[in-house]
């Protein structure tokens, strides 16, 4: 399957006036999954970025019917909703039979306090296609370190400081392999900088029955301190520097979708943004080093995790 | 016809969803609750009950998706009690700000710390400010039709608010019970299909769950109180075609027993009532002016009925199982609504708190003597106090 | 459409939005201070500024592609992104940068 440029429909169910800063790479990345899932869908989102611009009373940036509960629990909400299509179908008491269920969340509404309501709808194996756009901190409540944050990046609860020079210590928690050991019948890590890869993925998803999870890579101006013009450049350098890597396990088989012969070096991507202004030469060296250990194991470390891998 | 069975107050809680035709339950095991799911769960499983059952992997996400499947149009049912019903705070008051009716049973318990299975009224109480109507049932019968009354209340076109029917762990959700289970085409004619004007729907695109600025909040919080104070009406209603249809009659808000010419009144609610109704009775035979007011209804609180019913006392006795830390002299939150209930009367009753069965300690015939010595010997002169039964010094 | 000023009475329940993009009456267009500007002899009608403009307001005319200035925040996506450099930032009138 492939998604054609060209053949894509004019139609957008994530429309303008939302509140989104220029640039954002979340709001491309929203625009874009709701274009290919089609108006037959139903998005619960969790609180955060994507759920404020789009929804100050009384506007509404949605063109599909959009329900947000709270942060935690953008899962359990589309989970709910699922539950209740299912039982009020087998009822004839609706009549909508192909209905697309999608959960949106950020990075902290994933990673952190919503990891919780996300293993138990994966667990129980609803229908519901579930974004992560992961923009890397707690961009609505202004820019804190999230368990998704980079190793050494700058937020205002990991700044670099005397003490603590590197700003936020620990790496990058990687909820798409936490996703992938669900067993789950579909995962897949995405990026704004490969549109049309992300939109193949999400058309994937939707095609197959059960839960699936999508984590997408998405570059924010504001937090991130770069360039609004910047952001699908920092998307792309981040995967062609090996910091973000696009595959996806699709029923248990592992294929990286977007491959390199050569990683392009660390620093090219982390100088593009002030989070990461203050890293010496050595802590950059420090962080080249992981990712080349890391892109090297990548797919030991899948086939440890029972999953088959695709030439 | 109608059949006779025994069963627990969970059984009854369950059985009531049942009847509802509910469509999808969403829960969490604590006990003293447990058994109403399993039985819901074991329902589904032989297709005797057809509904999605949702083994939320927290209470959290219970709440959740019983609200999230209620804006989508379905029925639904959860239960719970204590420490899962602190843990779907945060989602009480969106499940009553979204205008889901969920309905929810609780099997009143202690909150922690220190850990505590046994019953008293900490964890509901801490929630009445949630939005939620609330109910509290007296026995295993009471569950039952109470939890009918929830639905049919909470999804009225007037109302549109979660409910939940309270019953004590353990002395009523373990507690078996003759009942009369209805024809189901009773409980049909009772509550009619679910059918919210605005729901999750493709065909007919809506935002639910949007941000409310400071332009918008205030009248959000405003029809939140409108349902409620119209729920007075409908609770009404309700327990007329109640009547009607099932043969059954209950006070809808408050129910009195003795009450008219009472110089001595206590005001219970749940379980305990049967102790103090039957103290009342021994009393009354010899020779004490004394009466009781069970209150069934207490979201939305029945100021006008209960005025009504204690302003000729000469002291009333309220009895709390739950405490209000901090309140005038840590007195318990009925003490506190009813106290403001009085406050506009010319002539008004003295008050006392009586604070006992906290943490599931046991409520004996005898406490409740000695709960009527502690009103007999009110001073005139003196401020309230607030009594704790059964407390060692 | 709910009415700016409305009371409780007369609102839906529950801050819901009854019907779908509603947003489009918030003219974002007044955020920018860099407007994009078309060369419509370059473009080549490759869809790319359309796919990825964050705002959706990249409009598709017979022979290019034009930019929707009611929402357009001037955030230089296209500009940056247009495989033929047929887009130019130029500053909006009355707008400068310090
Ligand atoms: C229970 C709870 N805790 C905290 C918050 C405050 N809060 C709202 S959004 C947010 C951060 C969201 O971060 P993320 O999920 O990464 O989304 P983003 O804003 O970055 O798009 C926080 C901490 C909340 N709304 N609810
Ligand atoms: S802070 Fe970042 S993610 Fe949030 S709206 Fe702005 S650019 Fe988008
Ligand atoms: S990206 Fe450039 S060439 Fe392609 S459609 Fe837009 S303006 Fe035209
Ligand atoms: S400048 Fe940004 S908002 Fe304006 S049309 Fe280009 S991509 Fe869209
Ligand atoms: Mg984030």
């Amino acid at each position: 399957m492939s998604i054609k440029l060209s053949e894509l429909p004019a139609e957008d169910y994530f429309l303008p006036g939302h509140r989104a800063c220029a640039g954002c790479g979340a709001a491309i990345a929203i625009r874009l999954i709701l274009k290919v899932a089609g108006p037959n869908t139903i998005v619960a989102s969790a609180t955060g970025c994507i759920e404020v611009i789009s929804s100050l009373y009384p506007e509404n940036a949605w063109g599909v019917p959009w329900i947000h509960t709270a942060f935690e629990n953008a899962a359990a909400t589309a989970s709910g909703v699922e539950a209740a299509y299912k039982v009020l179908r087998r009822k004839g008491k609706i009549s909508h039979d192909k209905v697309n269920f999608l959960a949106i969340a950020g990075d902290g509404g994933t990673a952190d306090i919503g990891i919780q309501a996300l293993s138990g709808m994966a667990e129980r194996g609803h229908n519901v296609k579930y974004i992560c756009y992961d923009n890397e901190a707690y961009m609505n409540t202004g820019i804190q370190r999230s368990s998704s944050t980079p190793y050494g990046a700058w937020t205002t609860t990991s700044p670099p400081g005397k003490a603590i020079p590197i700003g936020k210590r620990e790496v990058k928690k990687d909820v798409a392999r936490i996703m992938v050991a669900h067993g789950i019948p579909y995962v897949a890590t995405a990026s704004i900088g490969y549109p049309l890869d992300l939109m193949r993925k999400v058309k994937t998803a939707l095609e197959i029955e059960g839960p699936a999870y999508i984590h997408v890579h998405t570059p924010c101006p504001t937090g991130w301190r770069f360039e609004s013009n910047k952001t699908i450049e920092v998307a792309r350098l981040a995967v062609q520097t090996g910091m973000w890597v696009l595959y996806e396990v699709k029923q248990g088989r592992l294929r990286i979708t977007y491959k390199l012969s050569k990683l392009k070096p660390v620093e090219e991507y982390l100088r593009t943004q002030g989070r990461f202004s203050h890293l010496t030469d050595d802590d950059i060296a420090k962080i080249q080093e992981d990712v080349r250990k890391r892109f090297e194991e990548f797919v030991e470390g899948y086939r440890q995790l029972g999953v088959s891998v695709e030439a | 016809m109608p059949k006779q069975a025994v069963i627990s107050g969970n059984m009854a809680a369950a059985y009531a969803a049942k009847y509802a035709r509910v469509d999808v339950i969403a829960a969490y095991p604590i006990t003293p609750q447990t058994t109403a799911i399993e039985y819901l769960s074991q329902w589904v499983a032989s297709g005797e009950l057809d509904a999605e059952f949702v083994p939320a992997e927290s209470e959290h996400s219970a709440m959740t998706i019983c609200i999230a499947a209620s804006a989508s149009g379905a029925r639904t049912f959860t239960a719970t009690a204590s420490q899962g019903l602190a843990l779907m705070h945060e989602m009480l008051y969106i499940a009553s700000g979204l205008r889901t009716p969920v309905v929810m049973m609780i099997g009143n318990r202690s909150l922690s710390s220190p850990l505590s299975i046994w019953n008293d009224h900490q964890d509901s109480m801490a929630e009445r400010d949630a939005g939620w109507i609330q109910m509290y049932a007296e026995n295993v019968q009471e569950t039952f039709d109470m939890g009918l009354m929830c639905y049919r209340v909470g999804e009225d076109s007037r109302v549109m608010l979660p409910a939940m029917f309270c019953i004590d762990g353990f002395f009523l959700t373990h507690t078996y019970q003759n009942v009369v289970l209805p024809d189901q085409e009773q409980v049909d004619e009772f509550l009619p299909p679910y059918s919210p004007k605005y729901r999750l729907d493709p065909s007919n695109p809506i935002a639910m769950g949007t941000v409310g600025d400071p332009r918008w909040y205030m009248e959000f919080a405003k029809q939140k109180v409108e349902a409620m104070e119209a729920a007075r009406g409908v609770v009404e209603e309700a327990h007329r075609d109640f009547e009607k249809i099932f043969g059954r009659r209950y006070d809808p808000f408050i129910e009195r027993f003795h009450c008219n010419d009472a110089d001595y009144i206590f005001i219970t609610m749940g379980s305990v009532s049967g102790t103090f109704r039957h103290v009342v009775r021994e009393l009354r035979k010899e020779g004490a002016s004394v009466g009781l007011v069970r209150i069934r209804t207490f979201r939305p609180f029945p100021y006008e009925e209960l005025r009504e019913a204690i302003s000729g006392a000469k002291v009333v006795g309220i009895v709390d199982r739950s405490i209000s830390f901090g309140a005038m002299k840590s007195c318990g939150p009925l003490f506190l609504e009813v106290r403001a209930a009085l406050y506009e009367q010319e002539k008004k009753p003295k008050t006392v708190n009586l604070i006992l069965g906290i943490g599931g300690r046991d409520t004996t015939p005898s406490m409740v003597r000695e709960c009527f010595k502690k009103l007999e010997s009110v001073d005139e002169r003196r401020e309230f106090d607030v009594f704790w039964i059964g407390l060692r010094e | 459409m709910i009415r700016e000023g409305a009371g409780f009475r007369e609102l839906p329940p529950a801050a819901i939005v009854p019907e779908p993009g509603t947003s489009l009456k918030n003219k974002t267009g007044s955020w920018r201070i860099f407007r994009p500007v078309v060369d419509r002899e370059k473009c080549s009608k490759c869809r790319i500024c359309w796919l990825l403009c964050p705002e959706g307001c990249k409009i598709e005319l017979e022979d290019c592609f034009e930019t929707d200035l009611d929402y357009c925040k001037g955030c230089g996506i296209c500009a940056q992104e247009c495989p033929y450099k047929a887009i130019e930032m130029v500053l909006e009138e009355g707008s400068s940068i310090a």
